[in-house]
Protein backbone atom coordinates (compact mmCIF):
# COMPACT_ATOMS: atom_id res chain seq x y z
CA UNK A 1 0.00 0.00 0.00
CA UNK A 2 1.41 3.13 -0.83
CA UNK A 3 1.96 6.26 1.37
CA UNK A 4 -0.88 8.28 -0.01
CA UNK A 5 -3.27 5.43 0.27
CA UNK A 6 -2.77 4.83 3.93
CA UNK A 7 -2.62 8.33 4.85
CA UNK A 8 -6.33 8.28 2.56
CA UNK A 9 -7.45 5.40 4.62
CA UNK A 10 -6.01 6.27 7.90
CA UNK A 11 -8.05 10.06 7.21
CA UNK A 12 -11.31 8.01 6.45
CA UNK A 13 -10.57 5.65 9.20
CA UNK A 14 -10.78 8.63 11.71
CA UNK A 15 -14.37 9.59 10.67
CA UNK A 16 -15.50 6.36 10.82
CA UNK A 17 -14.62 5.40 14.57
CA UNK A 18 -16.11 8.61 15.17
CA UNK A 19 -19.36 7.87 13.44
CA UNK A 20 -19.18 4.05 15.09
CA UNK A 21 -18.81 6.15 18.69
CA UNK A 22 -22.11 8.15 17.29
CA UNK A 23 -24.16 5.23 16.53
CA UNK A 24 -22.71 3.17 20.03
CA UNK A 25 -23.66 6.21 22.01
CA UNK A 26 -26.97 6.72 20.69
CA UNK A 27 -28.10 3.14 21.22
CA UNK A 28 -26.44 2.86 24.33
CA UNK A 29 -28.57 5.86 26.30
CA UNK A 30 -31.64 6.46 24.09
CA UNK A 31 -34.67 4.94 25.56
CA UNK A 32 -36.68 5.39 22.28
CA UNK A 33 -36.86 2.13 20.22
CA UNK A 34 -36.99 4.42 17.32
CA UNK A 35 -33.83 6.33 17.88
CA UNK A 36 -32.36 3.12 18.54
CA UNK A 37 -32.77 1.90 15.45
CA UNK A 38 -31.49 5.20 14.18
CA UNK A 39 -28.49 4.54 16.18
CA UNK A 40 -28.15 1.06 14.31
CA UNK A 41 -28.17 2.67 10.81
CA UNK A 42 -25.46 5.13 11.74
CA UNK A 43 -23.29 2.14 12.44
CA UNK A 44 -24.30 0.79 9.34
CA UNK A 45 -23.46 3.85 7.41
CA UNK A 46 -19.99 4.07 9.18
CA UNK A 47 -19.36 0.04 7.66
CA UNK A 48 -20.41 0.93 4.25
CA UNK A 49 -17.90 3.77 4.60
CA UNK A 50 -15.18 1.57 5.52
CA UNK A 51 -15.83 -1.51 2.97
CA UNK A 52 -16.09 1.73 -0.04
CA UNK A 53 -12.62 2.66 1.42
CA UNK A 54 -10.91 -0.28 2.19
CA UNK A 55 -11.62 -1.19 -1.80
CA UNK A 56 -10.51 2.24 -3.34
CA UNK A 57 -7.49 1.75 -1.49
CA UNK A 58 -6.58 -1.70 -2.52
CA UNK A 59 -7.90 -0.91 -6.37
CA UNK A 60 -10.92 -3.63 -5.64
CA UNK A 61 -13.46 -1.25 -5.91
CA UNK A 62 -15.74 -4.01 -8.06
CA UNK A 63 -15.53 -6.18 -5.37
CA UNK A 64 -15.85 -3.38 -2.45
CA UNK A 65 -19.18 -2.04 -4.80
CA UNK A 66 -21.05 -6.08 -4.84
CA UNK A 67 -20.59 -6.06 -0.56
CA UNK A 68 -21.74 -2.62 -0.49
CA UNK A 69 -24.89 -3.67 -2.60
CA UNK A 70 -25.65 -7.02 0.01
CA UNK A 71 -24.97 -4.56 2.74
CA UNK A 72 -27.21 -2.03 1.99
CA UNK A 73 -29.98 -4.75 0.66
CA UNK A 74 -29.71 -6.49 4.56
CA UNK A 75 -30.12 -3.21 6.04
CA UNK A 76 -33.46 -2.68 4.14
CA UNK A 77 -35.05 -5.75 5.52
CA UNK A 78 -33.17 -5.03 8.69
CA UNK A 79 -35.10 -1.55 8.75
CA UNK A 80 -38.29 -3.02 7.42
CA UNK A 81 -38.33 -5.89 10.28
CA UNK A 82 -37.48 -3.66 13.43
CA UNK A 83 -39.68 -0.90 12.22
CA UNK A 84 -43.02 -3.43 12.38
CA UNK A 85 -41.32 -4.95 15.80
CA UNK A 86 -41.80 -1.60 17.09
CA UNK A 87 -45.19 -0.65 15.44
CA UNK A 88 -46.00 -3.83 17.07
CA UNK A 89 -44.65 -2.88 20.77
CA UNK A 90 -46.13 0.38 20.07
CA UNK A 91 -50.10 -1.01 19.65
CA UNK A 92 -49.29 -3.41 22.72
CA UNK A 93 -47.64 -1.09 25.02
CA UNK A 94 -48.60 2.22 24.07
CA UNK A 95 -44.92 3.54 24.47
CA UNK A 96 -42.29 3.86 22.22
CA UNK A 97 -39.70 3.66 25.88
CA UNK A 98 -37.58 0.44 26.10
CA UNK A 99 -38.57 0.68 30.03
CA UNK A 100 -41.85 -0.39 28.97
CA UNK A 101 -40.50 -3.39 27.59
CA UNK A 102 -41.20 -5.56 30.17
CA UNK A 103 -43.39 -8.82 29.11
CA UNK A 104 -40.43 -10.77 29.71
CA UNK A 105 -39.09 -9.18 33.14
CA UNK A 106 -38.32 -12.04 35.58
CA UNK B 1 -9.24 15.50 -3.33
CA UNK B 2 -8.09 15.62 0.19
CA UNK B 3 -9.66 18.93 1.26
CA UNK B 4 -13.51 17.92 -0.52
CA UNK B 5 -13.32 14.93 1.13
CA UNK B 6 -12.61 16.41 4.77
CA UNK B 7 -15.50 19.31 4.38
CA UNK B 8 -17.76 16.19 3.17
CA UNK B 9 -16.66 13.73 6.34
CA UNK B 10 -17.36 16.78 8.80
CA UNK B 11 -20.33 17.33 7.21
CA UNK B 12 -21.19 13.38 7.68
CA UNK B 13 -19.98 13.66 11.27
CA UNK B 14 -22.62 16.81 12.05
CA UNK B 15 -25.50 15.48 10.50
CA UNK B 16 -24.77 12.41 12.55
CA UNK B 17 -24.66 14.32 15.48
CA UNK B 18 -27.27 16.39 14.44
CA UNK B 19 -29.61 13.28 13.77
CA UNK B 20 -28.80 11.41 17.68
CA UNK B 21 -29.27 15.12 19.37
CA UNK B 22 -32.14 16.03 17.58
CA UNK B 23 -34.90 16.30 20.17
CA UNK B 24 -37.98 15.61 17.43
CA UNK B 25 -37.98 11.92 15.71
CA UNK B 26 -38.77 13.21 12.24
CA UNK B 27 -35.48 15.52 12.87
CA UNK B 28 -33.51 12.46 13.50
CA UNK B 29 -34.72 11.09 10.67
CA UNK B 30 -34.33 13.43 8.41
CA UNK B 31 -30.56 13.92 9.46
CA UNK B 32 -30.19 10.43 8.71
CA UNK B 33 -31.14 10.71 5.43
CA UNK B 34 -28.72 13.89 4.87
CA UNK B 35 -25.95 11.74 6.12
CA UNK B 36 -27.20 8.75 3.83
CA UNK B 37 -26.93 11.94 1.06
CA UNK B 38 -23.12 12.80 2.51
CA UNK B 39 -21.98 9.39 2.12
CA UNK B 40 -23.23 8.78 -1.68
CA UNK B 41 -21.36 11.82 -2.35
CA UNK B 42 -18.51 10.63 -0.60
CA UNK B 43 -19.02 7.14 -2.53
CA UNK B 44 -19.25 8.86 -6.11
CA UNK B 45 -16.03 10.61 -5.46
CA UNK B 46 -14.39 7.09 -4.45
CA UNK B 47 -15.68 5.82 -7.53
CA UNK B 48 -18.75 3.84 -6.81
CA UNK B 49 -21.11 4.81 -8.45
CA UNK B 50 -23.59 1.31 -8.36
CA UNK B 51 -23.24 1.62 -4.70
CA UNK B 52 -23.63 5.52 -4.64
CA UNK B 53 -27.04 5.26 -6.62
CA UNK B 54 -27.91 2.18 -4.38
CA UNK B 55 -27.24 4.06 -1.45
CA UNK B 56 -29.36 7.02 -2.53
CA UNK B 57 -32.39 5.69 -3.48
CA UNK B 58 -32.84 2.88 -0.56
CA UNK B 59 -31.09 4.64 2.38
CA UNK B 60 -31.72 8.48 1.95
CA UNK B 61 -35.12 7.49 -0.14
CA UNK B 62 -36.64 3.89 1.03
CA UNK B 63 -35.56 3.59 4.86
CA UNK B 64 -36.56 7.45 5.22
CA UNK B 65 -39.91 6.64 3.88
CA UNK B 66 -40.01 3.41 6.59
CA UNK B 67 -38.59 5.84 9.59
CA UNK B 68 -41.62 8.49 8.95
CA UNK B 69 -44.26 5.88 8.57
CA UNK B 70 -43.07 4.41 11.63
CA UNK B 71 -42.95 7.81 13.20
CA UNK B 72 -46.33 8.27 11.92
CA UNK B 73 -47.57 5.49 13.15
CA UNK B 74 -46.87 5.72 16.91
CA UNK B 75 -48.56 8.14 19.25
CA UNK B 76 -46.66 11.73 19.43
CA UNK B 77 -45.87 12.85 23.27
CA UNK B 78 -47.66 15.60 24.85
CA UNK B 79 -46.19 19.13 25.08
CA UNK B 80 -45.09 18.42 29.04
CA UNK B 81 -43.94 15.08 28.56
CA UNK B 82 -41.91 16.61 25.25
CA UNK B 83 -40.76 19.06 28.03
CA UNK B 84 -39.38 16.77 30.20
CA UNK B 85 -37.95 14.50 27.42
CA UNK B 86 -36.14 17.33 25.96
CA UNK B 87 -34.15 18.27 29.79
CA UNK B 88 -33.61 14.56 29.93
CA UNK B 89 -32.23 14.45 26.78
CA UNK B 90 -29.76 17.51 27.01
CA UNK B 91 -28.65 15.50 30.17
CA UNK B 92 -27.61 12.21 28.81
CA UNK B 93 -26.76 13.43 25.27
CA UNK B 94 -24.14 16.62 26.41
CA UNK B 95 -21.46 14.11 26.97
CA UNK B 96 -21.44 12.94 23.04
CA UNK B 97 -19.73 16.52 21.42
CA UNK B 98 -17.20 15.96 23.87
CA UNK B 99 -16.41 12.67 23.85
CA UNK B 100 -16.06 12.83 19.88
CA UNK B 101 -13.82 16.20 20.19
CA UNK B 102 -11.58 14.22 22.69
CA UNK B 103 -11.18 10.92 21.06
CA UNK B 104 -10.96 12.93 17.14
CA UNK B 105 -8.18 14.88 19.29
CA UNK B 106 -6.17 12.14 20.18
CA UNK B 107 -6.59 10.16 16.68
CA UNK B 108 -5.16 13.33 15.15
CA UNK B 109 -2.33 13.86 17.35
CA UNK B 110 -0.85 10.74 18.42
CA UNK B 111 1.84 9.15 17.06
CA UNK B 112 -0.06 5.72 16.40
CA UNK B 113 -0.73 5.15 13.12
CA UNK B 114 -1.34 1.20 12.54
CA UNK B 115 -0.07 -0.43 9.59
CA UNK B 116 -2.90 -1.28 6.93
CA UNK B 117 -0.37 -2.43 4.46
CA UNK B 118 -1.96 -6.33 3.21
CA UNK B 119 -1.21 -8.10 -0.26
CA UNK B 120 -3.11 -7.14 -2.31
CA UNK B 121 -3.46 -7.58 -6.38
CA UNK B 122 -5.17 -4.23 -7.43
CA UNK B 123 -7.82 -5.12 -10.16
CA UNK B 124 -9.58 -1.56 -11.10
CA UNK B 125 -10.21 -3.13 -14.41
CA UNK B 126 -13.06 -5.41 -12.85
CA UNK B 127 -16.37 -4.90 -13.92
CA UNK B 128 -19.04 -4.66 -10.84
CA UNK B 129 -21.68 -6.67 -12.72
CA UNK B 130 -18.69 -9.26 -13.60
CA UNK B 131 -18.12 -9.46 -9.64
CA UNK B 132 -22.18 -9.45 -8.88
CA UNK B 133 -23.37 -11.83 -11.32
CA UNK B 134 -20.15 -14.47 -11.39
CA UNK B 135 -17.94 -14.19 -8.59
CA UNK B 136 -20.37 -13.38 -5.72
CA UNK B 137 -23.35 -15.23 -6.98
CA UNK B 138 -24.13 -16.91 -3.52
CA UNK B 139 -24.32 -13.64 -2.41
CA UNK B 140 -27.23 -12.89 -4.64
CA UNK B 141 -28.52 -16.36 -3.56
CA UNK B 142 -28.57 -14.84 0.05
CA UNK B 143 -29.83 -11.38 -0.58
CA UNK B 144 -33.21 -12.91 -2.06
CA UNK B 145 -33.14 -15.39 0.79
CA UNK B 146 -32.89 -12.23 3.08
CA UNK B 147 -36.07 -10.48 0.76
CA UNK B 148 -38.14 -13.15 0.92
CA UNK B 149 -37.56 -13.75 4.80
CA UNK B 150 -38.18 -9.72 5.44
CA UNK B 151 -41.06 -10.26 3.36
CA UNK B 152 -42.71 -12.88 5.28
CA UNK B 153 -41.49 -11.73 8.20
CA UNK B 154 -43.95 -8.27 7.99
CA UNK B 155 -46.23 -10.61 6.94
CA UNK B 156 -46.56 -12.57 9.88
CA UNK B 157 -46.07 -9.31 12.37
CA UNK B 158 -49.30 -7.40 10.55
CA UNK B 159 -50.91 -10.86 10.37
CA UNK B 160 -50.80 -11.54 13.92
CA UNK B 161 -51.66 -7.80 14.88
CA UNK B 162 -54.54 -7.81 12.96
CA UNK B 163 -56.36 -11.13 14.40
CA UNK B 164 -55.18 -10.10 18.17
CA UNK B 165 -57.36 -6.69 17.28
CA UNK B 166 -60.29 -8.70 15.63
CA UNK B 167 -59.40 -11.99 18.66
CA UNK B 168 -60.84 -8.32 21.36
Amino acid sequence: MIIESANLFWLFGIFVILLLLTGSYCILVSRNLIRILIGLELLTKAVTLLIIVGGYVTGQMALAQALVITLIIIEVIVVAIAAGVIIGAHAHTGSLDVRDLRNLKG
Amino acid sequence: MTSPNVALLLLMLVAAVWTVMASSLLKSAIGLALTSVVLTILMFQLDSPLAAVFELSICAGLITVVFISAISLTKPLSAEQEQERILSRVKRFALLPVMLAVVAAVLCFSSFRPDFSVNFRPNPMLDVRHVLWQLRRFDLVGQIIVILAGVFGIVVLFKHRSKGRGGR
